[in-house]
């Protein structure tokens, strides 16, 4: 006779709605506390303390909410596809309803990221926008994102809507790498990596740090966003609406 | 901010705008379904204690 290998008995509970609603329900009041004052203070630090960049002035500071907006917008689509994917094939219920509640967030961060990066370029670049590699692709995911969601609202049936947009979720992961590689790949206005490339990073220091409290408060924010809203669809599961 | 003030601010502010919009609509969303779980209780409760009359 095989064994099987044994699974930590948690791992098996948090697929559980019950549990999950519970567990998150415990985590939420810290989870929110801290992103708040991360995100406070990156906000303040950014705008107010952070020196002035030699080239772009003050403009610069749109880095601060641009930046993380645009790397959340592809982590959470990531995370969406691979939710859904794991609710595809192995049928749960929590892994489909957390793959769900990543699409609002994603899109308002790619909102972000576009309109961010707009307001940026008009001063920099001398145009709101340009149909260049990096911003197009950008474009493309909001396109998946709202895409992904009017796919959910349009089947009735909710096992069959999920289903189908979380096919739709796994063929749009093409567009990730196309997305961050878009600056090599192609001749653009926009500029290069500068944390996220081989070597040390091409920024001071004390223009790092807010940047990084940035990346971690948006970070917060779309788990936090996450989780109330799979715990609204446990409740409405619950509830039959 | 050296003449970037407008462009500044209306990222700041609209991505302040965004996510807390981002933030506040499930929870009023779970005040709304928390608000229906707990009328069908009491809807139930009702109907049983006209059961055991």
């Amino acid at each position: 006779m095989t064994h099987a290998v044994p699974v930590p008995h948690s791992f098996y509970r948090l697929a559980s709605p019950h549990y999950f609603y519970e567990q998150s329900g415990r985590l939420l009041p810290w989870l929110a506390a801290v992103t708040l004052v991360l995100f406070l203070t990156g906000l303040v630090w950014g705008l107010a303390f952070a020196p002035a960049d030699y080239q772009q002035g003050n403009g610069f500071r749109i880095m601060y909410v641009h930046v993380p907006a645009a790397v959340f917008s592809m982590s959470v689509y990531v995370a969406m596809a691979v939710a859904g994917g794991i609710g595809l094939i192995w049928r749960l219920k929590v892994a489909a309803m957390v793959a769900r509640s990543c699409a609002p967030i994603g899109a308002a961060f790619t909102f972000l990221a576009l309109v961010t990066g707009s307001l940026w370029g008009k001063p920099m670049w001398g145009a709101w926008w340009v149909w260049d590699a990096r911003l197009t692709s950008e474009l493309i995911l909001l396109f998946l994102y709202l895409g992904y969601m009017a796919l959910q609202e349009a089947i009735e049936e909710r096992d069959t809507a999920d289903r189908a947009s979380a096919v739709l979720a796994l063929v749009g992961l093409i567009n990730i790498p196309i997305i961050h590689y878009s600056v090599e790949w192609w001749y653009t206005l926009h500029q290069g990596a500068t944390i996220l490339k081989l070597g040390r990073p091409s920024i001071a220091p004390a223009m790092l740090w807010p940047l990084l409290v940035m990346l971690a408060a948006y970070g917060l924010l779309a788990l936090l966003v996450v989780l109330l809203r799979t715990r609204n669809e446990v409740l409405e599961r619950k509830l039959n609406i | 901010m050296g003449g970037y003030a407008f462009y500044v601010w209306t990222a700041y502010c609209l991505t302040v705008a965004v996510l807390g919009g981002a933030v506040l609509l499930p929870l009023l969303r779970y005040r709304r379904l928390r608000r229906e779980a707990a009328r069908r209780e009491r809807r139930e409760q009702r109907q049983t204690e006209v059961r055991n009359r």
